[in-house]
């Protein structure tokens, strides 16, 4: 645990994050900017997004982003154009495409399945437990009432 | 000098005692030899003090600064404080696995003192599946990460530990990390040792919920502690990263509160046997996969792992001989496990199995989201990444599903349960916590709607749980009802303590999630800047502080409210000489409502430094809602039912 959390700092610190001569003149495109920049991997860090890292390029990814966002990119262009120049491992949020379809579903189909069984399970032993519970009473009411 | 050689020798004969302990009861207990069982107990206290020789051998090898063990040299230095001494025993590779095996066999020995009222057979079983977990870890130790391997050439000074780790609440995290981890292998053991015997009743419940209890309180501290540690020394104010190595300590923390929640079923209504020991099983077998993905670097790149490929497979075997072994006994004998209890449809007993469901899957999502780069890579050839967004979006729902079926959930009665009941039990606190929601999401200024809900959410478990211990004190007066509330069994006051701290910790990440103020400016010496309600100055940056092991440029910022002086804090910058290493001291305010968060940066050309500033609303209730959480592990643990168990152990110890 130790090793790797010292690998992760050891590469990002220190932990400057975004710089002010980097930013946009335009607040709200720069709020955006750094939006995305938060979903966007550092390349050479573990684990980090380049909003939070002072590696070099993170900050080369946070200019190039704010290049795109200037020239008027919407923020799915902007993030196209740096998938197409990194590669789709700068995304640390990732695309439902392909195979990834399974990362996003697996939560969801295992609860419905798990929950499918469990209801299931629960339901048959509930009924049973009624059904044996009934038959007695029932057969007590039956001699009740047929008077034996 | 000898007492490294003593501490070498101690811990070969660990892993010969471990064999004898692995094999001897198992036998012992299929035969029903007596004798054989009982060498049981014997072989895990004698391992317990053959593995602590070792480790304080490498202790003392740490502290005298013996750089003739590589070990030493390359995490330590003589200048080092003495505490970070110490902590560097476990602050590496080798010795942190040497820590892992002393807790492993101090568990075993636990058993060994305290089991006197097991059945002697499970006794023998639990010690024999401890001894084998022993036996794989003490191997591993000495066949491919000796602590103990010498210099030929010692050299004059160490290369130091990695300066972050220099840091009292790092020093602990790991411990407490390791018990956890570990503590779930009593639950495991336990788990094995039922299916050989083929005999799972309300009496191995008692037994197994305390540990898996304890091993819960332990790993809710660690992350706690791993987390305020990122909080305050990383420089940013983040406090959790869906890291691999977090999401390694996450996995097991939320199968342990699965196992101690369905534990109780076992143990209350002879019911869900199959499914716990499944759960224990489990919560063991991603403890060693937190280890493997740790140890072995396999997430980080699959580089890392074909640089060292012996640790990486030696782990991967032992997952697959212990978890693969324990989940082929289950498939054969866990059929044979009978229920007892019968239950509706609606009962507690059924919402247990939801918390089940929802935990689980929420661990299973924290799995797949952190070996998927590995997977893309293997399968497709994709290199990609999954990272806190992926987590954020498919990892939350389900415990917000969980929390909002908490209150409801544990009002529910056994067997049979009234929701219309306990619907109207918890109508005030829904308006409660609905109208606080209203009540942010009015105040705030921003249109994020996840403060609110994440206050709204939060309240509805605190008070939630709060009228459920209300409700469980009958239908007198006031005083009457509060004098009664006093008297009910530790187990609801764990319960409720609990679940308040659950509801705190949402509340908080929610909070700090939404809330959060930051600022980034160049500040020129003298000059003051607005920080929320807040005024804060730069009073003055000197240069070139000699620490113990460190140079330290140290700002001075003085920070008022409307006039007022509120504090004065001084955020440095260090770099230590010997690793080469810069960090950020960040200087922090802890308040109740907010932490004021510092740090400063570089000079700039101006002769201005850039200093960043945060508020960081509600920080420390993210942690003390975590300590709330151990807390009410930690009162669940001495309610009466567990006392007794113990003192009919010793009870019967004496008479025997």
């Amino acid at each position: 645990m130790i090793r790797a959390l010292l690998l992760l700092l050891a590469l990002a610190t220190p932990v400057w994050a975004v710089e002010l001569d980097e930013m946009l003149a335009d607040p709200a495109q720069e709020a955006r900017a750094r939006d995305l920049s938060k979903g966007l991997r550092c390349l050479v860090c573990r684990n980090e997004n380049i909003d939070d890292s002072h590696a070099t390029i993170a900050r080369d990814l946070r200019l190039f982003l704010r290049e795109r966002i200037a020239a008027g990119d919407t923020d799915e262009q902007a993030i196209a154009a740096i998938v197409a120049r990194y590669g789709e491992y700068v995304l640390l949020n990732p695309t439902t495409g392909g195979a990834n379809i399974l990362l996003w579903l697996a939560g969801p189909l295992l609860l419905l399945l798990g929950g499918g069984i469990a209801v299931a399970t629960l339901r048959r032993r509930a009924v049973a437990a009624e059904v044996t519970g009934l038959s007695e009473e029932e057969q007590a009411r039956l001699r009740e009432l047929t008077g034996d | 000098m000898m007492i490294t050689e003593l501490g070498h020798f101690a811990l070969v004969l660990a892993l010969a005692v471990a064999l004898v302990q692995a094999v001897v009861p198992l036998v012992g207990a299929a035969r029903g030899w007596r004798g054989w069982m009982g060498l049981g107990d014997t072989a895990a206290l004698l391992q317990v003090l053959l593995v602590a020789v070792a480790f304080a051998a490498l202790t003392h090898a740490f502290v005298t600064s013996d750089f003739s063990l590589a070990l030493v040299t390359g995490n330590s230095h003589s200048a080092k404080p003495m505490l970070y001494k110490i902590s560097g025993v476990w602050g590496n590779h080798e010795g942190s696995l040497l820590l892992w095996s002393l807790i492993l066999a101090s568990y075993g020995a636990a058993v060994a003192i305290w089991g006197g009222g097991l059945p002697p057979t499970l006794r023998a079983r639990v010690l024999a599946v401890q001894g084998a977990i022993g036996v794989a870890f003490l191997a591993f130790l000495l066949f491919t990460s000796n602590p103990f391997l010498r210099l030929a050439n010692p050299p004059f000074d160490g290369q130091d530990l990695n300066p972050l780790l220099q840091d009292p609440g790092l020093a602990f995290h790991p411990p407490f990390l390791y018990l956890g981890y570990v503590g779930l292998s009593m639950a495991f053991s336990f788990a094995i040792a039922a299916l050989i015997g083929g005999r799972v009743d309300a009496a191995w419940a008692r037994w197994v919920r305390p540990w898996t209890l304890a091993a819960w309180i332990f790993l809710t501290i660690g992350i706690a502690m791993g987390s305020w540690w990122a909080y305050y020394e990383l420089g940013w104010g983040g406090f959790w990263f869906w890291d691999p190595v977090e999401n390694a300590s996450l996995m097991p923390w939320l199968f342990a509160a699965a196992l101690l929640h369905s534990a109780i079923v076992v143990e209350k209504r002879e019911s869900l046997k199959a499914w716990t020991i499944l759960l224990a099983i489990l919560g063991f077998g991603f403890s060693l996969i937190g280890t493997f993905i740790v140890r072995s670097g396999v997430i980080t790149s699959v580089h890392a792992f074909a640089n060292d490929p012996e640790r990486g497979v030696f782990i991967l075997l032992i997952l697959a001989v212990f978890v693969g072994g324990g989940l082929t006994l289950f498939a054969a004998r866990g059929a044979a496990l009978q229920a007892k209890g019968v239950f509706g449809l609606v009962s507690r007993e059924s919402a247990l199995v939801f918390n089940n469901l929802l935990l689980s899957v929420a661990a299973f999502v924290v799995f797949i989201g952190t070996i998927w780069p590995l997977v893309a890579e293997l399968f497709w050839d994709r290199k990609l990444s999954v990272g806190a967004p992926f987590f954020n979006a498919a990892f939350t729902p389900f415990i917000v599903a969980l929390a909002v079926l908490l209150p409801l959930g544990a009002m529910l009665a056994w067997k049979r349960g009234d929701v219309p009941r306990a619907g109207r039990a918890l109508v005030p606190v829904l308006l409660l916590s609905a109208g606080l929601a209203a009540l942010a999401y009015s105040m705030q200024t921003q249109r994020s709607a996840l403060g609110p809900i994440g206050l709204g959410l939060g309240a509805w478990v605190v008070f939630g749980s709060l009228a459920d211990l209300w409700g469980r004190t009958g239908r007198q007066g006031f005083g009457e009802r509060l004098a009664r509330m006093t008297r009910l069994p530790r187990a609801d006051w764990g319960k409720a303590t609990a679940h308040i701290g659950f509801g705190i910790t949402l509340f908080a990440v929610a909070a700090l999630l939404s809330w959060k103020v930051e600022d980034i400016r160049v500040v020129q010496p003298g000059e003051t800047f607005p920080l929320g309600r807040y005024d804060v100055t730069l009073v003055q940056v000197q240069t070139d502080l000699q620490g113990p092991n460190y140079l330290a440029t140290q700002a001075e910022l003085r920070v008022t409210r409307n006039g007022p002086q509120v504090t004065t804090l001084f955020p440095e910058k260090r770099v230590y000489p010997v690793t080469r290493m810069p960090t950020t001291e960040a200087a922090i305010d802890y308040g109740f409502w907010r932490d004021l968060y510092l740090v400063i940066g570089d000079q700039q050309e101006n002769g201005g430094w850039t200093v960043r500033s945060y508020i960081e609303p509600f920080a420390n209730w993210l942690w003390a809602g975590c300590l709330i959480m151990a807390l009410g592990g930690g009162i669940s643990l001495t309610d009466r039912r567990y006392r007794l168990a113990a003192g009919a152990a010793k009870a019967k110890a004496v008479t025997a």
